[in-house]
């Protein structure tokens, strides 16, 4: 189990507390009458399945029940950071590699 | 676009839930009869159970403004808990910290309709307050064993270092979920689901089984 720090209530909690909610930062096309339907479509149903660094939604289910960003590597299961809707992440994957 | 257009209500819809006359309002623990097991069972024991049935709940969903606060605070004679798990208990009221827009507020089940008229009176801006006394009900259970039973039932640290007087969690309670307050060093209030009632007093029952359940009418 993991303890999974949670930034609304301001304390660690069970793993059994919270559910993924998948990629996090998925910009919605500002105008979608004027996507393609491949932009569309990728927007919609095509999410990243990275192995390392990946940013993730959370949601303290059956505490706060608000939504946060994880960001989590996919590998080693690590957390690396757990910040609010909102704000930008500090961990990156690193491009280059 | 829909083509249906819904006219804006006049105020808001504020009814008073208690039932009246020829109605008497059940708990949702009724049917087990605590007040016969009360009475018959079990008078020494290491976790004490009692219903605190039929009270007022009321969820206050607000991102409060430095005039909302100072008007919330006149209205419930408390100021709201800010600090995340956080608490504020008197004999007439209680409130919770829910999340960093919800307080649960707890008054006597007569008091919940005023409170919402009051409400509905005096805070302007931009909140909700819903009545949710008929989906939930308080069982307070204490007694010197009473952590060993909530150890049980939740994953939550419950050291008094971890967790003391006057700290509410929402967490997970027996596979079910539960506002779990703790009143004193040996008493806690869980505040539960309606339908959950009457599995989690059975769970509790059976995690209570090797110290003891004396029952509190």
């Amino acid at each position: 189990m993991f303890h999974i720090y949670c930034p609304h209530c301001c304390e660690y909690r069970e793993e059994e507390e919270f559910h993924a909610a998948g990629q996090s930062h998925i910009a919605r096309p500002l105008d979608p009458d004027a996507c393609t339907d491949k932009e569309w479509g990728e927007y919609m149903y095509f999410r990243a399945n990275p192995r390392g660094i990946h940013h993730e939604l959370w949601v303290h289910a059956a505490g706060c029940r608000k939504f946060f960003n994880i960001t989590r590597n996919t590998q080693t299961y690590e957390i690396k950071e757990v910040y609010k809707v909102g704000e930008k992440p500090s961990v990156v994957a690193d491009e280059a590699k | 676009m829909s083509d249906v257009t819904v006219e804006a209500m006049e105020g808001k819809l504020v009814t008073d839930q208690l039932p009246t006359g020829a109605i008497v309002g059940e708990s949702p623990l009724h049917h087990s009869d605590l007040a016969s097991i009360a009475k018959k069972g079990p008078q020494q024991g290491g976790v004490h159970f009692h219903e605190r049935k039929l009270k007022g709940l009321l969820t206050l969903r607000c991102a409060p403004s430095a005039e909302q606060l100072a008007v919330i605070e006149s209205l419930l004679g408390v100021a709201l808990p800010m600090q995340p798990l956080t608490s504020v208990t008197t004999d007439a009221i209680s409130v919770r910290w829910m999340s960093p827009d919800e307080w649960l507020i707890i008054v006597a089940g007569e008091q919940a309709f005023e409170i919402e008229t009051q409400f509905q009176e005096k805070l302007t801006g931009h909140y909700a307050l819903v009545n949710i006394s008929g989906g939930t009900t308080i069982l307070d259970v204490s007694g010197s064993h009473v952590v060993d039973m909530l150890k049980k039932s939740t994953p939550v640290d419950l050291h008094a270092s971890e967790f003391p007087v006057g700290k509410v969690v929402s967490t997970v309670f027996a596979k079910s979920g539960a506002t779990i307050c703790r009143l004193a060093d040996d008493k806690f209030e869980l505040v539960v689901r309606r339908s959950f009632a009457d599995y989690l007093w059975l769970w509790i029952q059976d995690a209570s089984r090797e110290y003891g359940l004396v029952v509190k009418a």
